[in-house]
């Protein structure tokens, strides 16, 4: 199984048919843009959970550090007023 | 049988047999994800038989169900062209088996779409998607293996010469083909062979792979006479329900 560690990881995003957006759901290995998309299809859609596929790989991905999560999480907790709940709307402004 | 049923069967059992061949990389291909592929091309190649066994079982008029005629023939009954029951050999010969049969099967069923029986019309038309699907997935890897290393290329060249006389048989008419053509449930195979090509060719062009020169050679499954390979995979298909009638899930 040396290819395994030749080929690149890619992260897989599928859009359910009811779906609006993409979610991501899993990952796996493949040489390129083209054999990751078809391997995410046979991986990734066998249940009828597909109705588009996007794959980016892994290496591209920029990712927050779990070192720093209390720097740059925690500081939110107690600022509850940034929640809209605490604005009246008007009666015409729906989906809020 | 009549000659209908049997261009029914013939279609049916390539179906069949090489759905059980591909099954047999279940966890055994190159890598997870391609397990996962050659699997799946699997089953849709046992769907496809299912739905055509069971026209087949209703042409025939014996009252013989789907699984009486996967499971319980004899050799000389099964009317798959030969390429399809040869041993798997490596993964670039399972690939180019596959890429061959899948672009025969896009220019059949898509002539048979216009076929006079309704019911396969019906069936075609669902196997038409999947076999373009499985066309691009083989025909892929060709590519990748072809025009690859000088292994992988190798290997593509060994399968190619092993595998390319067995597809004259595809294209070579009997009764059953004027027969079908005259009635109408579908076309003569030899009449798909200039489009076959025409879906092969360009693919070949990308793996730096030749179609080679016809020979005289022709392979015999379509009229039940098989090659030595066929026996053992029957046996091993067979062994379950021939061990435990009617076994269910």
């Amino acid at each position: 199984m040396s290819t395994k560690n030749e080929w690149p990881l890619w992260e897989v995003f599928v859009r359910s048919k009811s779906g609006l957006d993409h979610k991501h759901c899993g990952s796996l290995h493949a040489s390129d843009s083209a054999m990751a998309l078809q391997m995410a299809r046979d991986v990734y859609t066998r249940r009828q959970e597909g109705a588009s596929v996007w794959v980016v790989r892994s290496d591209q991905i920029v990712a927050s550090d779990p070192d720093t999560k209390d720097m740059f999480f925690e500081p939110a907790e107690d600022k509850v007023y940034r929640h809209p709940t605490f604005y009246k709307l008007p009666a015409d402004v729906d989906h809020m | 049988m009549d000659a209908n049923t049997l261009y029914v069967l013939r279609i049916a059992d390539a179906c069949l047999i090489h759905g059980q061949r591909l099954a047999e990389w279940c966890g055994h291909a190159p890598v997870l994800e391609e397990d996962i592929a050659l699997t799946n091309v699997a089953l849709d190649h046992i769907g496809q038989a299912r739905s055509l066994l069971a026209l087949a079982g209703v042409l025939e008029g014996r009252g013989r169900d789907e699984d009486a005629l996967a499971f319980l023939r004899a050799e000389r009954e099964y009317r798959n062209p030969t390429a399809l029951e040869l041993p798997n050999g490596d993964f670039a010969r399972t690939v180019l088996r596959s890429f061959l049969w899948a672009s025969f099967m896009k220019v059949l069923c898509t002539a048979l779409a216009a076929s006079t029986n309704a019911q396969l019309a019906a069936i075609v038309a669902k196997s038409l998607k999947e076999v373009r699907y499985h066309q691009q997935h083989a025909g892929d890897w060709v590519v990748r293996l072809g025009d690859g290393s000088e292994e992988s290329a190798r290997r593509m060249g060994d399968a190619l010469a092993l595998l390319w006389p067995y597809t004259a048989e595809w294209f070579a008419d009997d009764e059953i083909d004027a027969h079908a053509a005259a009635s109408g449930i579908g076309p003569a195979w030899s009449s798909l062979q200039s489009a076959w090509r025409a879906e092969v060719e360009p693919v070949f062009a990308e793996a730096m792979l030749t179609p080679l020169a016809d020979t005289p050679f022709r392979s015999t499954g379509k009229r039940g006479v098989h090659s030595e390979h066929m026996g053992f995979l029957l046996a091993e298909m067979q062994s379950l329900p021939r061990a435990f009638p009617g076994a269910v899930w």
